[in-house]
């Protein structure tokens, strides 16, 4: 079985976005960047059900400038077995991921896609489930748990009030959210030998996908900043001011 | 202009979700028409019909759509689409779902997760955990998106007498995910996402045992909703639907109590919108002081104990 893992390189979970001063977006000059978490979870996953002897072979693909080849090569390094990217300098809306993403699914026919469920930088959550629909394969959001067995795959999903298992037959898009595994450091012989492991290098030109953006950007903004707070000396100080000068108890 | 909402419900009650989404709908201005998918949800299209401004209810049904399995939802949506300038659904777990895959399907950029409406065609949304704001325009076409319903003040429930009509439920094609089962978590506490006060705890709890020993009982006492950050969520102290922040609840009560909640960006991302916050942490550094309205440099297990005597 074949899986194939998108990747995407963002903003550092642990940094705090800053917004430009002309407002045209988030600046992102010598800001540390890493593969987005929820993509890493889906590597993991994918790495995992080759370890079980279900995938028999993983390839990572990700869309973006040249620099995303180092994302490329973190998932070789935790397992995947080769890379491919799309070279973009634009950041391209979901929909237009989605179309790229279907055209190599297309090449490269694999059983499965595991991707993460959100881009942290965009916020979007959407580009699974296109893909899925553009394919016309069904799709497991927010995965939580994923059980695969011949040719279908159970799926546990986490959704508001609890949890819903979904029965996916195989090809599927599942996306990963936060508690479906905790991702594994690459170890320093595995990032040695993801170095020799082949990227393949293409532009969205050489699958004949239009990346044009549908919405146009008018600003970027800095949300709206909190009052400075205060702190209070005890508990009956807490209560009486939320009594009395916030009124909300 | 005509605007579609699709609505989200339980099966039996229209939840105050759709009521703020409608919000959304009537700042964009046109007809507004309702969707209601499910299975035989006639007392949620009752109660759409009932609310102002509300031109026509629809409905489709069938057992997938009982479960708002995305294919099937997208499916029921497509037939009608031709007939809607802007198809609008709040941004809950299904809605995240399932309006992607529909926007795909009309070759439409979606936009997620909306917190204003400047114009028709002109939104603001959220990005980078809530740390920056998008205004974006559609360039011509269908509007496809989410909207926050935290953002919206709901319309009003009752004035409207709307017709109530059945829409074809579309043909799945048997490729569809197939619903297994569900654990819904039962609570007699209120909804997380509509609470007015909201308490909210962390790793500092240590323990699952611990975590509701201390939070339960607060949370009765204030009659308000348990939250809990994303490492109290990991280590099992909480069940996944109590996760506040980026990637999961967004909540904007009149009151949130932070309880040994440190204060990443992605857990601030799900509640700084709230109206007056609370911070219980012994660490005085700890980020959520930041932007709390009230922080009390405490350890949760005397602050907590003290908090309850206090509210009598």
């Amino acid at each position: 079985m074949k899986v194939l893992v998108p990747v995407k390189r963002v903003i550092d979970y642990n940094v705090k976005a800053r917004v430009k001063p002309d407002q045209t977006g988030v600046d992102l000059a010598n800001v540390k960047m890493s593969m987005n978490p929820f993509d890493e979870i889906a590597v993991e996953e994918a790495v995992r059900l080759k370890e079980k002897g279900i995938a028999t072979e993983i390839v990572a693909v990700s869309i973006g400038p040249q620099q995303a080849q180092e994302t490329i090569r973190t998932a070789l390094a935790m397992g995947a077995d080769r890379g491919i990217l799309i070279v973009c300098d634009t950041d391209p809306e979901p929909l237009a991921i989605a179309k790229l993403l279907k055209a190599v699914a297309g090449e490269e026919s694999p059983n499965l896609i595991l991707m993460g469920k959100q881009a942290i930088d965009g916020d979007n959550n959407a580009t699974g489930q296109m893909l899925a629909a553009l394919l016309d394969w069904p799709q497991a959001t927010f995965a939580s748990k994923l059980e695969v067995s011949g040719e279908s795959a159970s799926v546990t999903r986490e959704v508001d009030g609890g949890l819903q298992v979904l029965e996916v037959s195989l090809p599927a898009v599942v996306t990963a959210d936060l508690r479906l595994n905790e991702p594994r450091y690459a170890s320093l012989p595995n990032i040695m030998k993801a170095k020799k492991k082949p990227i393949d290098m293409k532009t969205a030109a050489d699958y004949g996908v239009d990346v044009a953006a549908k919405l146009k950007v008018l600003k970027v903004t800095e949300p709206p900043k909190r009052g400075g707070g205060i702190k209070v000396a005890d508990v009956a100080d807490l209560v009486s001011k939320l009594k009395n000068e916030a009124g909300v108890i | 202009m005509a605007v579609l909402v699709i609505a989200d419900h339980d099966g039996s009650v229209l939840n105050e979700t759709t009521l703020k989404t409608l919000s959304a709908a009537q700042a964009i201005g046109g007809d507004i028409d309702v969707l209601v998918v499910g299975d035989d949800a006639s007392a949620v299209a009752q109660a759409a019909a009932k609310v102002a401004g509300v031109r026509k209810v629809l409905t489709a049904s069938s057992p997938a759509l009982g479960k708002m399995v995305a294919e099937a939802v997208a499916d029921a949506v497509l037939p009608l689409a031709g007939g809607y300038d802007v198809i609008l659904s709040p941004a809950t777990s299904a809605g995240k779902n399932f309006i992607p895959r529909l926007a795909a399907r009309m070759d439409v950029s979606p936009i997620i997760d909306i917190i204003e409406v400047v114009s028709a065609d002109t939104f603001v949304r959220p990005i980078y955990a809530g740390n920056a704001l998008e205004t974006v325009q559609s360039t011509g076409g269908k509007i496809v998106a989410t909207v926050r319903p935290t953002a919206f003040k709901a319309v009003a429930a009752d004035g409207g007498s709307a017709s109530v009509e059945a829409a074809d439920a579309g043909h799945a094609d048997g490729r569809e995910a197939k619903f297994v089962s569900e654990e819904v978590v039962k609570s007699d506490r209120p909804e997380l996402g509509a609470a007015k006060i909201v308490v909210s705890g962390g790793r500092a709890m240590g323990s699952a045992e611990e975590f509701h020993r201390v939070m339960d009982p607060l949370a009765d006492k204030l009659g308000a909703a348990v939250g809990a950050s994303r490492a109290a969520v990991d280590a099992g102290y909480a069940p996944n639907d109590y996760q506040v922040g980026q990637t999961g609840k967004v909540v904007a009560p009149d009151l949130y109590i932070a309880i040994g909640i440190s204060g990443a960006i992605q857990h601030l991302a799900g509640m700084k919108d709230s109206k007056v916050i609370v911070a219980i942490n012994k660490d005085a550094d700890a980020p959520i002081f930041q932007i709390a309205d009230y922080g009390l440099v405490a350890d949760y297990k005397t602050a907590v104990p003290e908090l309850m005597t206090a509210l009598g």
